[in-house]
């Protein structure tokens, strides 16, 4: 187990390399003189060059990669270029309000998207088996922005429920006032798609031999989907859920343009707008390795939930 | 004693169906996917019609009056066009006398002599139009018509060069293996670390804005998923004996890859190719409200979305309606069309 962890660790590295060099052909090679957007329209070769000079762009390529990778290990990435604000400073607030919405949604749709579809699989093929996933395929085909655009207006605007958008230093005022419309539309959102998803893995479990042995036994229908069939289908249920854990840093960043919350999300959004790069930089270089942290996780798991996977 | 047969032709051979034939025919049984077909087919023949000008042609014009009602709710008070005609009213009342200090004042009068002489002619603007109107008169059906010209353009071109990339790459790591698929499957992997929408935000920071950079940002993020599938068919195929069988009668390597094993495989890259213009589609209409996808010359789906937000608070649905729905009519058709097709192609499943 050590050895194998040790392994994966040591198979990291390349996949890392490849990412701090994709980041740095994007930002530094393809993005341009970043100084010519900085000094804006108004600008003479003097004031770009004193521009680049700050950046260090003047360097050669090689000693600017060097810095990239310094700045990566060092938790380092200056200041950004369009508020001066540190990059590190930036990262560190904005990543509790994303996780104040994402992480009650994770839970919330993965438990709803687990109970519903093991609803459905046992009545599958019946009419409401197949109502439900004509519903899915409709919910799934409308764009995430309509929902929103909708749900803001009827229960911020029109209904009154929640403030329409906004966000507060108190965490419990955040959680009880302004968190529940976005969670409630993400859910709202996630949950056809997840439903769907899983209620294929149930039917894959139930059609199998030893579900047809513990009924032939004897075992009450609540006993074999509860103990049997959901047991075997978390599997690929936990699978689905470390690929989609990633991204609830990134938060979902469109709730948080509407909704004005002030999270990782936004910021990333924001970024891209101003040629902001170095907090791009840095949220993409940290996301790729909590990714490749995640997904090393997710398959230590497997070993927990699943005795008969072994690692080789 | 040779009896000479009058006849030298061989019997006719049954042709025996081939696998397009075959899965042609499991789809025309499949009702529900020929409508999701005529549905996309519609909405491919629109946008054609709308490219080549025939139908939404001058979406760009002012035809109505501002938030014109849709003709179904002709009576319904429209108060954001009457606000408009009364500021364009006030504007007119009496001036206050300046032209003692005005130092333009003198030239007033040769400047209104020759804004006479061109001719303004006052455009009636309608009071409603067939699915309403958006804030500066335009026609919202027509601003949809060409939205989806645009937003099925960048999902049908964005998918093919995805598929095209992930197949030439997939095809590659599966046939020759050894180093190559180890260095693809590391350019794959620094891909997939990062994640998805990570991923097209970084390209799009650092493209410039404009319809053809979507398309490419969107096929250099999007191969991934279908890389991963075509080496895995090719993997499967590589020792199979048919490709052996090329191999000694001197079919070439590039021969072998896309002559031989190529169609083995084609129905997973049609199914991906479809299941990406869907997804892209989706993509190009969050990347287009956000402001980083088609310019502001430009209208998609995502750019009335992106109006929208602020109609609905004033009561005018409509282009939120347009829009939305005729994106979920395709994304439903499309959806179930790529689910039919892959009956059709795979018999085994299901």
């Amino acid at each position: 187990m050590t050895a194998y962890v040790i392994r994966r660790m040591w198979q990291m590295i390349p996949t890392l390399a490849g990412v701090i060099l994709l980041i740095f052909f994007l930002f530094n090679w393809v993005g341009g003189d970043p100084a010519q957007v900085l000094a804006g329209k108004i600008s003479n070769p003097e004031q770009i060059a004193n521009i680049r000079k700050q950046l260090g762009v003047d360097q050669p390529y090689w000693y600017q990669l060097w810095v990239f990778v310094q700045q990566v290990f060092t938790f380092d990435f200056g200041r950004s270029w369009s508020t001066n604000e540190e990059v590190s400073r930036i990262l560190l607030t904005r990543v509790g309000p994303t996780l104040t919405i994402m992480v009650p949604v994770l839970l919330i749709e993965t438990v709803l998207a687990v109970v519903f579809a093991i609803m459905v699989a046992y009545v599958r093929g019946s009419l409401t088996d197949r109502t439900i996933m004509v519903i899915c395929t409709t919910a799934m085909s409308i764009s995430f922005l309509v929902y929103i655009i909708f749900g803001q207006w009827l229960f911020g605007f029109i209904l009154g429920w929640f403030p329409v958008q906004g966000w507060s230093e108190s965490y419990w005022r955040n959680l009880t006032t302004y968190a529940p419309l976005p969670i409630m539309l993400a859910i709202f959102v996630g949950l056809a798609p997840q439903l769907r998803l899983y209620r294929s893995f149930f039917l894959e479990e139930i059609n199998q031999d030893y579900v047809r042995t513990a009924r032939a036994k004897g075992l009450p229908e609540k006993k074999v989907m509860m103990k049997h069939v959901l047991r075997n289908a978390l599997i690929p249920i936990l699978t689905n859920v470390g690929i989609y854990l990633p991204s609830v840093f990134v938060g979902s960043f469109l709730l948080e343009v509407f909704f004005s919350i002030p999270g990782l999300g936004r910021e990333i959004v924001t970024a891209v707008n101003r040629s902001d790069f170095p907090v791009i930089k840095a949220v993409t270089v940290y996301l790729a390795m909590l990714t490749m942290i995640v997904n090393l996780l997710v398959d230590v798991m497997y070993k927990l939930v699943d005795p008969r996977v072994s690692f080789k | 004693m040779s009896a000479v047969l009058p006849n030298n032709a061989p019997p006719a051979m049954q042709e025996s169906p081939g696998l397009w034939t075959l899965a042609w025919r499991r789809l025309l049984n499949d009702r529900v996917g020929m409508v999701c077909l005529a549905i996309v087919a519609t909405y491919l023949a629109m946008m054609l019609a709308s490219y080549a000008g025939i139908v939404a042609r001058d979406w760009n014009k002012e035809k109505g009056v501002s938030y014109a009602n849709p003709s179904f709710m002709a009576g319904a008070e429209n108060l954001e066009a009457r606000e408009v005609t009364n500021k364009d009213f006030g504007s007119k009342a009496k001036p206050v006398d300046l032209s003692d200090i005005d130092p333009l004042a003198p030239r007033y009068k040769e400047w209104e002599e020759r804004a006479a002489k061109i001719a303004v002619t006052e455009v009636k603007r309608a009071e409603t139009l067939p699915f309403g109107g958006d804030k500066w008169g335009r026609d919202v059906l027509e601003k949809a018509i060409k939205g989806s010209e645009v937003s099925i353009f960048v999902g049908l071109t964005a998918a093919l060069f995805a598929t095209l990339i992930g197949t030439v790459l997939g095809a590659m790591a599966g046939y020759w293996g050894g180093r190559v698929n180890d260095f693809l499957e590391w350019f794959y992997n620094i891909f997939t670390s990062i994640p998805y929408i990570l991923l097209i935000l970084a390209f799009a920071a650092v493209f410039k804005r404009g319809l053809d950079t979507i398309i490419v940002i969107l096929a250099l993020t999007g191969w991934t998923g279908i890389y991963r599938l075509v080496r895995a068919e090719y993997i499967k195929h590589c020792g199979r004996e048919y490709v052996k069988a090329a191999q000694a009668i001197g079919a070439s390597h590039l021969s072998r890859m896309f002559v031989h094993i190529l169609p083995n495989a084609s129905h997973v890259i049609l199914v991906q190719l479809s299941q990406h213009v869907v997804s892209f589609i989706k993509a190009e209409v969050i990347l287009s409200f956000l402001g980083l996808g088609v310019p502001v010359d430009m209208v998609s789906w995502g750019t009335m979305l992106a109006e929208a937000q602020n109609e609905l608070v004033i009561g005018k649905w409509w282009q939120l309606f347009a829009a939305g729905a005729s994106m979920a009519i395709l994304v439903t058709a499309f959806s179930m069309l790529t689910d039919s097709l892959r009956d059709a192609l795979d018999p085994k499943l299901k």
